[in-house]
């Protein structure tokens, strides 16, 4: 994985941004083996969570400003909740209010959400992603997907969100965090690496991590959620994980310098074409020093992803 | 996802730029409006996929909803408790010029007057029963004409000779006849009566406090004597407001401190609060004392202003119920004599006055006229906030609580 990426390096340092937007013209014309190089894993550190938060923004940002979408053109974006995106929602928001950046031709498919708690309940996703994002940025409602934890049949709500996923074209970029257990989503540790959205029920770890959420009543907590499968996440044209804190630092760990693991299913991205883990110092205490010092030492070539683009 | 598009083709108002007074906090929310009241953002969003069809910018002003007056004896030179020929265009009149301070719903006060004013007064204002609060309550919904009526407050004249204030003696009168039967003797009617003041010492007030409390009318306790024993049983029996704390009552005594003793009385049942109204003008109560009440009883404090005819007048004799009055100033005494015979201060300035002597905050300053009046009155489901299904009576202010603009119903009804 390392020597891979370095090799990249030595071929062309520019090869990152050159092959960033999977439409433009080069990448058209670039035929499919010589797109092998264009698979990269990208571990990018930083010194804090407000830092990730700000590089993930930015990264995103470019993203869609490169793909130039359209009325006829959606950016499909994959977008998780929890503590940890926070400070990349609020960044994307001032983005946005400071005219960078347009939600306009943006679609979203949200990873997950609860079983059986109100819509409007303030601990829902649908009111996580109205409060955090929706609500600040000119984001068309047609256009938001989030699972509906209150359908009638769970079951074919699950069906129809893959369905929807497809018919808008399969997902361009899915951000997503980790689980203290290393879980992307909530496929739970033991979750086939293989698995599509589907009805989960979440492990005694996720209810007691959530307590905090619902008064610390563990009765509160909901016991079931809908979920992204594995594999849909895998499906993505890219996908960026986000991991900040010293308590997520073991599942970072076990996720890229441990095998592919269906108990830490984040691992499952190692086999991924084009992923970016995106963490804070903190969460790199259990990597080894060696796979720290190498992707810090990427840092002046990762950050030309970040770079302003050009106004056209 | 569930959606449930075009539940209503009507127009939808947002509110940017804003900070807006809900759960007892500012906070840098839009407040987004249709069909006259205040409408749920996220609802939209996700269940009709709902946009905003127009954009107020607010310039960073405090919305807070509307102030509500449930004492005001006239102003502009109109005076309630004067038999007109034009009862109406009298209250219409106040109506339309208090929406400049801020309020939006008020209770026309009628003080002590012989039998005649009430019936004429009261057979005339007819109030239209709203269908957007389902209360008890007869409401007169405000607009572009002005704030709106929520019902009468009949200041007397079942009250203590001793306390009358500026209340005519020769009208004032007792439950001679049991009771009920005294009120509708008096009054006429309770249709439109949404409060009535009394003094719970007067022989048979139980039974008169326990059958307006059941019918929802409010009863208050002033221009009375009563000490503190007399007033828990009134409150007991359905009281559950004090009109102007302080004034036409018997003084706060360490022994028997009388209805002043209610903000702090432990006979008052569980499940209810004792409201008190202020005048805060600066005048009526020192600020020391206003201070010693919000204190002891925060949450129960309502802003009034007693205005009376002379309100917005400029100085000099002026007719108030069958007295005359002289302005000097910003105060209002009974001609001739050192007895306050009510206020000019407007209710914005009670506000702000409160703020001050107080060193409350901005939001509990805003409650005091907004919320606790609505919850005195049980109305808090369409009126004293900007939770979503509430009428959408607003009251814009910069941050020294100046009243830059007046909406109810989500129309802009007065503009700075």
């Amino acid at each position: 994985m390392y020597y891979y990426t370095l090799q990249e390096d030595l071929i062309n340092p520019n090869q990152h941004t050159a092959f960033q937007s999977e439409n433009n013209a080069f990448a058209r014309i670039c035929p499919a083996p010589f797109r092998a190089c264009m698979r990269t894993m990208k571990l990018i550190i930083l010194n804090d969570y407000d830092q990730v938060g700000e590089w993930a923004a930015k990264y995103i940002r470019n993203k869609i400003i490169n793909f130039n979408p359209g009325p006829d053109r959606f950016f499909i974006l994959g977008l998780p909740t929890g503590g940890t995106p926070l400070g990349c929602y609020k960044k994307l928001i001032e983005f946005y209010k400071k005219g960078e950046i347009s939600f306009k031709y943006v679609k979203t498919f949200n990873m997950d959400e609860y079983v059986g708690i109100p819509r409007n309940h303030p601990e829902s996703y649908h009111s996580f992603m109205w409060n955090n994002l929706f609500k600040h940025i000119d984001i068309k409602s047609e256009n938001t997907h989030i699972l509906d934890g209150n359908a009638a049949n769970l079951v074919e709500e699950c069906d129809s969100f893959e369905k929807e996923i497809k018919a808008a074209g399969g997902i361009d970029l899915f951000v997503g965090g980790i689980g203290p257990d290393g879980h992307i989503a909530f496929n739970e540790p033991g979750s086939s690496l293989l698995s599509r959205t589907r009805v989960k029920t979440l492990a005694q770890d996720t209810i007691l991590a959530n307590a905090r959420f619902f008064d610390g009543d563990l009765s509160k907590v909901p016991t079931m959620a809908l979920t992204v499968g594995v594999a849909t996440v895998m499906d993505a044209r890219e996908v960026m994980i986000l991991i900040t804190g010293v308590h997520k630092a073991f599942a970072l760990y076990k996720a890229i310098e441990e095998g592919v693991n269906h108990m830490w299913t984040v691992s499952a991205f190692q086999q991924h074409p084009q992923t970016v883990f995106v963490c804070d110092e903190d969460a790199t205490l259990e990597l080894r020093v060696k796979t720290v010092k190498y992707f810090r030492g990427m840092m002046h070539v990762h950050n030309k992803l970040v770079d302003p683009l050009p106004p056209k | 996802m569930p959606t449930n598009k075009s539940v209503s083709k009507a127009p939808i108002t947002q509110f940017v730029n804003c900070r807006i007074l809900r759960d007892h906090k500012l906070q840098r929310e839009d407040l987004w409006v249709r069909e006259g009241r205040i409408l749920d953002p996220e609802k939209l969003f996700f269940d009709e996929e709902g946009y905003a069809d127009q954009r107020v910018d607010c310039e960073g002003l405090i919305i807070a909803p509307g102030f509500i007056d449930v004492q005001i004896n006239g102003g502009y030179g109109i005076d309630f408790s004067q038999a007109t020929s034009n009862v109406r265009g009298g209250v219409a009149l106040v109506a339309k010029k208090i929406l400049e301070h801020g309020v939006t719903s008020f209770l026309p006060t009628l003080v002590t007057s012989p039998p005649n004013i009430y019936h004429k007064v009261g057979t005339t204002s007819t109030p239209v029963l709203s269908t957007t609060c389902p209360v008890s309550h007869h409401f007169h919904s405000g607009g572009v004409e002005g704030a709106g009526v929520l019902g009468c407050h009949l200041e007397g004249p079942f009250i203590s000779l001793e306390k009358k204030g500026a209340h005519p003696e020769q009208y004032l009168r007792s439950f001679q006849s049991g009771g009920m039967l005294d009120l509708i003797e008096t009054y006429g009617t309770l249709d439109n009566v949404a409060m009535v003041t009394l003094a719970p010492e007067l022989p048979n007030s139980e039974k008169v406090v326990r059958e307006l409390a059941q019918r929802g009318i409010t009863v208050s306790l002033g221009h009375s004597v009563a000490n503190l024993s007399q007033a828990e049983e009134a409150v007991q029996n359905g009281a559950s407001f004090i009109t102007h704390l302080f004034n036409a009552m018997l003084p706060f005594h360490h022994r028997d401190p009388g209805i002043v003793g209610l903000l702090t009385s432990d006979q008052v049942p569980q499940d209810r609060t004792v409201f008190y109204g202020m005048i805060a003008d600066g005048i009526h109560t020192n600020s020391a004392a206003l201070r010693i009440a919000h204190r002891a009883h925060p949450t129960g404090l309502v802003l009034v202003t007693d205005a009376i005819t002379a309100m917005g007048l400029p100085p000099g004799r002026h007719t108030l119920g069958q007295q005359v009055i002289e302005i000097q100033g910003l105060h209002a005494y009974v001609a001739g004599t050192k007895t306050l015979s009510g206020s000019i201060a407007t209710m914005d300035m009670c506000v702000r006055h409160f703020k001050q002597a107080s060193g409350c905050s901005v939001e509990q300053a805003l409650e005091a006229a907004s919320l606790h009046p609505a919850q005195l009155l049980g109305i808090t489901r369409c009126k004293g906030t900007l939770d979503y299904g509430a009428d959408a009576d607003l009251v814009l202010l910069d941050d020294a609580i100046n009243v830059r603009a007046t909406y109810i119903a989500g129309q802009e009804v007065w503009r700075k």
